[in-house]
């Protein structure tokens, strides 16, 4: 898969001495939704601050279809697009003249017809004459990304898109950032909210304390996530696991009292008729059962814990 | 080079000048006329000439000298800052443009009011005394020379504050006295020997005395001087400037 984005060794230390990214490596895909989750603080704005040249990285380098940010920032800054997390916006001007004003300072022709289409997909073509003051925060949210999207970039940062949005606009949202990437966008997207990372996500990469934890495929996290564990309390304790139960994904607790049987919900067997009889064939006894899920939050959690 | 860039901040600038009319254009004008009513009029009627030239004509120079300064560079000076202080650079910042590129849309567009504005204030003087140019040529380059340069100092003011009150302290502080005593409203021959000498540290009085020069052919310094002046200030401008630009002073962190 080609990589559209490239952070290698990414360090960032802010004039108060505080380290807020360490030694970040990260390869974006090209077309992919990447989510970066993690809590407040975890470094996810420095981070795409730092991409898009508005925060000097300190060490390490980042590149942009090849492009180095630095040495070559008109590259790759013309194909990004930025919606910042804060609604900073000048709120004098109109939504329109907004808008163009965007397209012009990223070296773009004029093209009103291109930023009426836009307005149109983000339902504010009825706004295009209103000052932005007169806005509600959603539209305004929207303006922002109207503003991103206003020199037609290949690559577009999201940071926290959703904070602080209703549910409504939330899935509004998801929609267009889906519609974003199918035109052959790629989308980095930063959130704290777990269930947006798995909503719209291709890959996940969960930030914290300035380090990226992990990046993998949603649907690989969202398997492990789909395994289930099912608990058994023996009768009497087990000191190994006979013959016949060592092909089956059985594991004993230290004191020999509990069977761990690990099973995919999302595959077509569970195997846990299978297991029963098998016991029974081996003469093991239960007294009781159940089972355990993890969750995304529970990795989450646990990763952010550890780290 | 990213014209379009140059275009779009240009053109947010006048816009914005054109959202605060009267703040930009009009104020000044107010404040000129009131000028010549107290001191061309009512003062200026006992006094007498200034080198052959009625009091009300003589201030008409330094008059639009200490409006073209202080609209320079409060105009390029809030440009730059408000952005910052709103967090409206993020998109300025994010855009492949270069500093230079920048400077050119803010500096050309605050640079540009000034010179409109000038024009407005020798019209407006224009009715209250008779006004003779003798070198509309050189009268029109101290002007543009003078929108250019402080254009960039209140640039360079806007790139360094951080508050509010830091981008009002160098025009209250510095500017607005350097001008009212630099023969904005009386000639440097009027003073004691002793003051004549501080005059001639002021460098706003070799604007005001090659800008009258060029008016009425009278001055404290001579015009070649005061065109200098004009230029080495506008050189260290540049200077100043392209040292912000190579160590990212206050805009990046
Ligand atoms: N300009 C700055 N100077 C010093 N520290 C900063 C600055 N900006 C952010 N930080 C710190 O860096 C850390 C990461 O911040 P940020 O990237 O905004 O996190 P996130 O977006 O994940 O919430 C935080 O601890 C924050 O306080
Ligand atoms: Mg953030």
């Amino acid at each position: 898969m080609q990589s559209i984005v490239s952070v290698r060794h990414l360090s960032k230390t802010y004039d108060d001495g505080f380290k807020a990214l360490k030694d970040i490596n990260l390869e974006i895909r090209k077309g992919e939704i990447i989510a970066l989750l993690g809590p407040n603080g975890a470094g996810k704005t420095t981070l795409i601050s730092v991409i898009c040249g508005i925060v000097n990285p300190s060490e390490g380098e980042v590149l942009v279809d090849g492009n180095n940010i630095i040495t070559d920032f008109r590259a790759t800054r013309s194909m990004i697009g930025l919606v910042p997390q804060e609604l900073t916006i000048d709120s004098f001007s109109t939504v329109f003249a907004a808008l163009s004003f965007s397209r012009g300072l990223f070296g773009k022709t004029p093209d009103p017809a291109y930023i009426e289409s836009v307005l149109k997909d983000l339902s504010l073509w009825d706004k295009r004459n209103n000052r932005i003051i007169e806005l509600s925060g959603g539209m305004k949210r929207r303006v922002l990304i109207g503003k991103a999207l206003a020199h037609q970039p290949t690559v577009l940062f999201l940071d926290e898109p959703t904070a602080g949005v209703d549910v409504e606009l939330r899935k509004d949202m998801w929609g267009l950032v889906r519609k974003l990437r199918d035109s052959g966008v790629t989308i980095i997207l930063t959130t704290h909210y777990i269930e947006e990372a798995e909503e719209i996500a291709d890959r996940i990469g969960i930030v914290t304390k300035g380090e990226i934890l992990l990046v993998e495929e949603k649907d690989e996290l969202m398997r492990k996530l789909g395994k289930k564990q099912l608990i058994l309390d023996l009768v009497e304790p087990l000191t190994s696991l006979p013959e016949s139960l060592l092909a089956l994904s059985l594991e004993v607790s230290e004191d020999g009292a509990t069977l761990t049987y690990t099973y995919d919900t999302q595959g077509e067997h569970t195997g846990i008729t299978n297991l029963m009889e098998e016991l029974r064939d081996a003469g093991i006894r239960f007294k009781d059962m159940r089972t355990t899920q993890r969750s995304l939050e529970d990795i989450f959690v646990k990763l952010v814990e550890e780290a | 080079m990213n014209w379009q860039g140059v275009k779009a901040i240009y053109a947010f600038e006048m816009e914005r000048t054109r959202r605060t009319l009267m703040q930009s254009i009009i104020g000044p004008v107010i404040s000129t006329s009131l000028y010549f009513v107290v001191f061309g009029a009512a003062i200026g009627s006992r006094i007498q000439q200034v080198d052959g030239i009625s009091y009300g004509a003589f201030i008409v120079p330094g008059l639009v000298m200490l409006s073209l300064l202080t609209n320079s560079i409060s105009n390029a000076s809030f440009g730059i800052y408000f952005p910052k202080f709103t967090g409206t650079i993020y998109e300025l910042l994010s855009a492949p443009i270069s500093m230079f590129e920048a400077l050119l849309g803010y500096v050309g567009a605050a640079a540009t009011k000034s010179l409109i504005l000038g024009a407005i204030i020798l019209a407006t003087a224009g009715f209250f005394v008779p006004l003779q140019i003798a070198h509309p040529f050189l009268m029109a380059l101290f002007l543009l020379l003078t929108c250019i340069s402080f254009s960039l100092f209140g640039f360079i003011i806007g790139i360094w504050a951080n508050n509010f009150e830091k981008l009002q302290l160098i025009p209250l502080l510095i500017v607005t006295p350097l001008v009212f005593l630099g023969g904005s409203f009386y000639s440097a021959s009027m003073l004691s020997p002793f003051w004549q000498t501080v005059t001639l540290f002021n460098p706003v009085l070799y604007l005001i005395s090659g800008f009258r020069w060029s008016f009425y052919e009278i001055s404290d310094v001579s015009v070649g001087v005061s065109l200098a002046m004009v230029l080495v200030f506008l050189t260290a401008c540049l200077l100043i400037v392209s040292w912000i630009f190579r160590t990212g002073y206050h805009i990046k962190k």
